[in-house]
């Protein structure tokens, strides 16, 4: 295990890159050894309005799981736009139940479609067994609802990313709702199989292929 | 490629802004297209009913008419004007404006004959490759800047990118010497058009080297070049290249959509889809 000394080695050299290129091998370098030490300076960078750096940051965010849920949701308050839109991402990947109303918000209405597609690609990730079990019924219908919606989104891509959040949907769910996973192949079939477009059909296809060989 | 750029915001921060939808209404623009008092308006009426797919006689004919327009003009000399509904028509699906696009190949202004020319490619009808080719006349040699300007002589990416699509095999041997262009740009809109027009992978495999390369402008260009031909080769390295997922996103559904002309979703998934599908995934 890496020492909190390098760690704030790694910090240092992250608030002090003075290129774009320096920051991004910086914050690559502090995502990589996954402490938790480095979330809250992670967290910073999303606000840097870098690209290279945010993407390299988002993914150390979500390596580092769940001790990043909720500083990333005490601090999104705060953030300008671009930084929500990033911590978006890292928690569509990190999955935690804490994070599940501003997902399902953001994949119904966020005006970046990036966004809208990373959450409810998101919404299919959600580790069900963190949550309290008498609240999964009614959040996992909640989260099928708001899917639903979202597939039928004016760009392919998040109806695309609906789909994919469906299918994971269905896979994770079956433990606990056996009767939603028939729902949602049955969704797939009627409503969301007539797509115009193609590649959302084809990945329709591929979920209802997944989905019907569950158990 | 520059269709894409035109069409589709590039995903720099967090994400894609959808355009904005325009106040104006179908009416509103094609009497703005009409009326000849202020260009502005007019200018703007020509991009609208493109970007909103107006395919209405009225829009045709006012469009048409603006290919032919005198007023508008740039401090270059250019036409303004005539460029914004070269494109306009290219969205339209309209063949029997083909005529008239030719016609624009000839223009003075190296941007009306750049529209014209990716117009035509997306009209995709195979009269326009008679008039396209000898705008490739003198070969590479021909090919040079032109003093004082950011362009070469011709629009070359746009009339070797209309050259492949619409299935020019006939020009292949013209267009070969391309590959050794001084620009890359070129070289790749070459690469992209003998793909086309061969299916040999080698030219393929060039696009992929490109996704390689230090400049993020021309990875994002070959990106979009690999999508528009559908070269399933590079489906791992459009996945791994240093660009945003959206690019990579729109590239690997090319592929995929290329894939699926040629089968029906009935029989049911080939492994190609499948393994597109996966690498799109993991890119939302």
């Amino acid at each position: 295990m890496i020492s909190n000394e390098e760690v704030r080695v790694l910090i240092q050299g992250v608030e002090t890159a003075d290129s774009s290129d320096k920051l991004l091998s910086a914050v690559k370098a502090l995502a990589a050894v996954r402490h938790e030490a480095a979330i809250p300076t992670l967290i910073d960078v999303l606000r840097y309005n870098n690209p290279g750096a945010a993407v390299a940051a988002v993914d150390g965010l979500i390596d580092i799981g769940e001790p990043t849920v909720t500083p990333i949701l005490e601090q999104l308050d705060g953030y300008n736009y671009g930084a929500r839109a990033w911590a978006t991402r890292a928690l569509a990947g990190i999955g935690d139940p804490r994070a599940l109303d501003l997902l399902l918000e953001a994949a119904r209405g966020d005006f970046a479609l990036s966004v809208r597609r990373a959450a409810a690609r998101g919404l299919g990730n959600i580790i069900w067994s963190k949550m309290p079990i008498n609240e999964v019924k009614s959040q996992q219908l909640q989260t099928l609802e708001t899917l639903l919606q979202v597939a039928q989104d004016p760009e392919w891509v998040v109806r695309y990313a609906a789909v994919v959040g469906l299918q994971n949907l269905g896979m994770s769910a079956t433990s606990f709702n056996p009767d939603l996973l028939h729902h949602i192949i049955e969704q797939l079939r009627d409503k969301i199989m007539d797509d115009p477009d193609i590649a959302v059909r084809a990945r329709v296809n591929m979920a209802l292929q997944i989905l019907n060989a569950q158990p | 490629m520059s269709n894409f750029q035109e069409n589709s915001q590039v995903d720099s921060s967090a994400g894609n802004i959808s355009a904005d939808g325009g106040s104006l209404t179908v009416e509103e623009a094609i009497a703005n297209l009409k009326q000849r008092e202020d260009p502005s308006l007019r200018y703007y009426a020509a991009w609208w009913l493109g970007r909103f797919r107006v395919n209405e006689p009225a829009a045709i004919e006012g469009l048409l008419e603006a290919l032919q327009d005198e007023t508008d003009r740039a401090p270059d000399g250019g036409y303004p004007l005539r460029r914004n509904a070269a494109k306009a028509l290219g969205k339209l699906g309209e063949r029997r404006v083909v005529p008239a696009l030719i016609e624009c190949l000839k223009c003075p202004d190296y941007y009306v004959r750049e529209s014209a020319a990716q117009a035509l490619e997306m009209l995709g009808d195979n009269r326009a490759i008679s008039a396209l080719i000898p705008l490739l006349d003198g070969g590479v040699q021909a090919a040079q800047k032109v003093p004082g300007k950011p362009h070469l002589t011709q629009p070359y990416e746009a009339i070797l990118e209309a050259l492949g699509t619409l299935g020019a095999v006939e020009a292949a041997s013209i267009i070969e010497p391309f590959l050794d262009h001084f620009t890359e740009k070129v070289q790749y809109a070459a690469a992209r058009a003998m793909y086309q027009l061969t299916n040999n992978s080698i030219y393929g495999e060039r696009l992929v080297q490109a996704l390689e390369g230090n400049d993020l402008q021309l990875r994002r260009s070959a990106l979009m070049d690999l999508g528009a031909i559908g070269y399933l080769g590079a489906a791992e390295a459009i996945a791994e290249t240093l660009a945003e997922n959206s690019l990579k996103i729109i590239s690997l559904k090319g592929l995929l959509e290329h894939h699926l002309e040629n089968s029906s979703l009935e029989e049911g998934l080939s492994q190609e889809s499948l393994r597109i599908m996966k690498l799109m995934d993991q890119l939302l």
